[in-house]
């Protein structure tokens, strides 16, 4: 049965296709400009890389063959205290978002140099605003003493930090629906479509009328894209997280394979695996992602695993994102990237101010799916 | 140091026993037995602190299922009381919230030298 | 790696069904792997049975000692036994009849090993009764105690009191009593009108009568020993001296509210499957609405919603031991015909006897159900009750979760970190499901479990190390 959400009380300005990371911030930063927005999301089982991503805000080496990308993760890097301190203030939750800097452990010679010679370029590239460090291990462990012998060093960029990736999606979600917003849980959105001005969104149960549509339903983008005129190439990619015991805290810095988060949680990331829907674990790359963490944090060996999973990535061919409006079907809007929470801030501030200043826009041509066309 | 009252043993089919110790005091026990009967027979209650608020636990369902009888067993913290079965010697203290890892590290290195 | 044996069937448990099992497979010339956590054959039913701690065998009474028929037939077949080994991860491919690989630990050893059927027999665990002081030191399930006096001769320190509703209360105040236990207080905590639920079952009761008079016989043994009982009880509270030990039990009969000074609290709500590995494995689940929790789907030989994974015990359901065994057997028996060792005529002619047994065991199943059935208050507790001891999370933080729009405990678990502990939710996933589903008026099923994720047991990570390759 086909429900019209009618009643101009009830009828959304827009709708977000999508509640994780992503598509609450933009749905927040939609609010900020004054409109009135609903939220259509999947029940409880959903395919949820906003529950299994890492909690990274990520600078360092990100956009090393795109400078626009580096622009944003770092102009979102620099926007989140402040977005930080809003959730805050209208919540109460504290997201835990530290930016005192991150290390990315290399555990050969090769490793590091590749490294040094990528963050090099990306230095010149931005005409030497790009702070970064190498460090050898006596240098590392000036940072983290705990660092094993079998680690070569590590570059360190002061602008990288980390958050509390579940406290974020509920400070999110509460923050949403305290300034009015309303999520739907009805099932997987089927169709789309748009009828004069306004859109109709379909889903299982029910179907929804606004004048603005933006798809952030991570992979679930790939199916509605097309169906308002826009394309989004979007394949799974398998990251496993290990989630270990509580333990006192010793990791004062994310790395990028290791983090320990303010309860003393250990997280262990991440593989790069093309697995189709399958969000299952394999005992050889959870054993590998385990050896490697040892090897850079001996003490790790003694840690006790309590949780492990795959979550998906979201990823383009290149890895980049895309932001697209629509051609066809004005008022549409693609936000579709598998960083949802280091551009978490960019996705609430810029990015929702140009969907809700209805540009059809030209900065973000870096971002246009159009570059995947042959 | 225990601080609560000890199970009572009935009389047992067992002969061999064994000597632990629970924060170092002396305790023999059937070498049959779970830590975990260990810590209950020497009114060792409560056995942890949780991490989050410091509050007292103590051996709750003996089967493996709730972890609440996790202690401090030969330097290896958090291991699971009611899962282990003892052994002459063993040294068992309090688990006081998270684990300290580089503690763990210090007292393996100790060990292999 | 273990060795490099592929098993024709790996049994998960060495309890009755999985001894069982392990009998019959290897009778019809299956190789066969039995694992278990523990130290020997028994599981938690027949646990140390194999060189039992108690002088005096009338205190656990002949049912207990009944297991050792099992234990020495096991003990003669030809099978390989694991024991402290601790399954943590099971995978399987994508295509039916290929390998499946078990991950374990033995000894603190990471150990891999392959079968090309996997028969679950990990039996029940208690179901969690969440109370206000449930998390005191002291306070310890009924399971708990009946599991000291097999392994170890020990009762529990006294005064004593023993709370809850369920078959395994009456015996274990029984067994606990005849130790010369002093039992302060038994408090039933059924509401009234359990006897009239449970009427229109008993006609089928009666086909198991010796069953029956068992348990009458029972309630005959404790109101002789002359304990206190209490009944209907509600508001039942743990409460502490400033030591935060237990220092008294308080309750209300009817508009009365009582006290009893104790050391120990024993509870009970009955036992439920213990479906962390079939939630793992991802298999199918279904809502057993008389026994209030999630069953795995299986058919009558167990098979479950894998073509190669079989389910027997009270892990399929509550059986109780005897059923259990029977159910082990009838799964052996389909999976010998399923390898080919045994035709489908001979599966049905042997199968014929256990299942008549079966049906036997399992008649009087509903009328206990109904008869034990838990008040709601442990089912879906008051607010300031904690829920999640692992991580403190309190049955009003659940609760204010579902008004902010989570519609299952898997954003619940991610809003709260409920669920996230080191016992992965085998002490809170029933009660956050259950309470989830009366705020937002939708049964459990509809609601939900946690997805469970592996290891289904913590594991060192040296030991995942160990089966890097």
């Amino acid at each position: 049965m086909t429900q019209f959400s009618t009643g101009s009380s009830h009828r959304p300005d827009v709708c977000v296709l999508g509640g994780g990371i992503v598509g609450l911030s933009v749905a927040l930063g939609l609010q900020r400009n004054g409109l009135i927005v609903s939220i259509i999301d999947e029940g409880d089982t959903g395919l949820r890389a906003s529950r299994g991503n890492f909690g990274l805000v990520w600078v360092q080496g990100k956009g090393d063959t795109l400078a626009d990308y580096a622009q944003i993760s770092r102009l979102s890097a620099k926007l989140w205290p402040q977005f930080a301190q809003e959730l805050f203030s209208k919540t109460g939750i504290n997201i835990e978002l530290q930016q005192k800097g991150g290390l990315f452990f290399c555990l050969s010679d090769d490793e590091l140099e590749q490294r040094k010679t990528m963050l090099t370029m990306m230095q010149k590239e931005a005409n030497g605003d790009y702070p970064f460090e190498v460090l050898d291990l006596q240098q590392l462990r000036n940072f983290i003493p705990e660092a094993g012998p079998e680690v070569v060093g590590a570059t360190y960029s002061p602008e990288d930090g980390h958050l509390n990736p579940l406290f974020l999606l509920r400070a999110l979600t509460e923050c949403f629906i305290k300034q009015g917003g309303k999520i739907h849980h009805s099932g997987k959105v089927c169709k789309l479509s748009k009828h004069g001005q306004s859109f109709k969104v379909e889903t299982e149960k029910e179907s929804y009328q606004c004048d603005q549509i933006v798809l952030a339903a991570g992979l679930g983008n790939k199916e509605l894209a097309p169906q308002v005129g826009l394309n989004a190439p979007l394949t799974p990619n398998r990251g496993q997280v290990l989630i270990c015991e509580r333990v006192k805290p010793f990791l004062n810095y994310p790395t990028g394979h290791v983090r320990q988060t303010n309860e003393g949680t250990i997280q262990l990331g991440d593989s790069k695996e093309d697995v189709g829907f399958d969000t299952g674990t394999s005992t050889q790359v959870m054993a590998t992602i385990a050896a490697r963490a040892s090897k850079m944090f001996p003490l790790l060996k003694n840690i006790r695993l309590i949780r492990a999973w795959g979550a998906l990535r979201i990823m383009t061919p290149d890895g980049y994102p895309i932001y697209q409006a629509s051609q066809t079907h004005q008022g549409a809007y693609l936000v579709t990237c598998h960083s949802g929470v280091t551009l978490g801030a960019f996705h609430h501030g810029p990015i929702a101010d140009w969907i809700a200043n209805d540009k059809q826009d030209f900065e973000l041509e870096a971002f246009h799916a159009k570059r995947f066309a042959i | 140091m225990p601080n609560a009252l000890p199970f009572n043993r009935l009389e047992t089919n067992s002969d061999t026993w064994v000597t632990l110790y629970i924060e170092d005091q002396a305790i023999q026990v059937p070498a049959g037995d779970t830590v975990a009967a260990a810590i209950l027979s020497a009114g060792l209650l409560p056995s942890r602190t949780t991490s989050i608020s410091s509050s007292q636990r103590a051996p709750y369902c003996l089967m493996g299922v709730c972890f609440e009888c996790l202690v401090t067993i030969d330097g290896k913290e958090n291991s699971q009381a009611c899962m282990t079965q003892v052994q002459d010697g063993m040294r068992v203290s309090k688990q006081i919230q998270s684990p300290d890892l580089n503690a763990a590290d210090t007292r393996e290195a100790k060990h292999d030298k | 790696m273990i060795n490099n044996t592929l098993y024709d069937l790996a049994i998960i448990g060495a309890g009755p069904a999985g001894m069982s099992a392990a009998i019959c497979a290897s009778e019809h010339g299956l190789k066969v792997a039995l694992l278990d956590e523990q130290a020997n054959f028994g599981g938690q039913i027949y646990k140390k049975l194999y060189q039992p701690s108690l002088k005096d065998e009338s205190i656990l009474g002949p049912d207990y000692y009944q297991g050792r028929v099992l234990i020495h037939q096991v003990q003669k077949s030809k099978i390989d036994c694991f024991f402290e080994a601790s399954v943590w991860q099971v995978t399987y491919p994508e295509k039916s009849d290929s390998t499946l690989e078990i991950n374990l630990s033995i000894k603190q050893q990471g150990q891999q090993l392959k079968a090309r059927k996997l028969l679950i027999a990990a039996g029940a665990q208690e179901r969690p009764t969440p109370f206000p002081g449930w998390t005191l030191p002291g306070v310890m399930t009924c399971g708990a105690a009946q599991i000291l006096l097999k392994t170890s001769a020990m009762t529990p320190a006294s005064p004593l009191v023993i709370a809850g509703s369920g078959p395994l209360l009456l015996l274990i105040a029984a067994q606990l009593h005849r130790a010369g236990v002093n039992i302060s207080g038994l408090l039933d905590t059924r509401p009234k009108g359990r006897y009239v639920e449970a009427l229109p079952h008993l006609a089928a009761a009666l086909n198991n009568l010796p069953l029956l008079a068992k348990g009458l016989a029972l309630m005959a043994e404790i109101k002789k020993a002359n304990i206190p009982i209490y009944k209907n009880v509600t508001e039942l509270t743990a409460l502490a001296n400033p030591s935060e030990h237990l220092e008294q039990v308080s309750f209300k009969t009817g508009n009365q509210h009582q006290e009893i000074t104790c050391r120990t609290l024993l509870t009970h709500q009955g036992v439920v499957p213990n479906v962390q590995l079939t939630r793992a494995l991802k298999l199918d689940h279904v809502w057993h609405q008389n026994q209030t929790c999630w069953h795995p789907v299986k058919d009558e030989w167990g098979q479950s919603s894998h073509p190669d994974i079989y389910i027997a015990g009270d892990a399929s359901g509550i059986t109780g031991a005897k059923g259990a065994a029977h159910t082990g057997r009838i799964a052996a028996l389909k999976i010998t015909q399923s390898l080919a060792k045994i035709s489908s005529y001979q599966l049905a002619k042997l199968a014929q006897v256990p299942t008549k047994k079966l049906a036997k065991e399992t008649c009087i199943r509903p009328f206990l159900d109904k008869l034990y059935y838990p008040a709601q208050t442990f089912l879906t507790p008051e607010d300031d009750t904690l829920v999640c001891r692992c991580e403190e999370v309190s049955a009003k933080d659940i609760r204010h979760m579902v008004k902010q729009g989570c519609t299952g405990p898997n954003q619940t678990k991610a809003f709260s970190r409920v669920g996230m502990g080191p016992c992965q939710g085998r002490l809170c996933g029933l009660t956050v499901s259950n309470i989830i589903a009366e705020e937002s008026r939708l049964t459990p099923d509809e609601v939900g479990y946690y997805q469970i994720r592996n290891p289904i047991k913590p594991v060192n990570l040296s030991e995942l190390i160990d089966l890097a390759k």
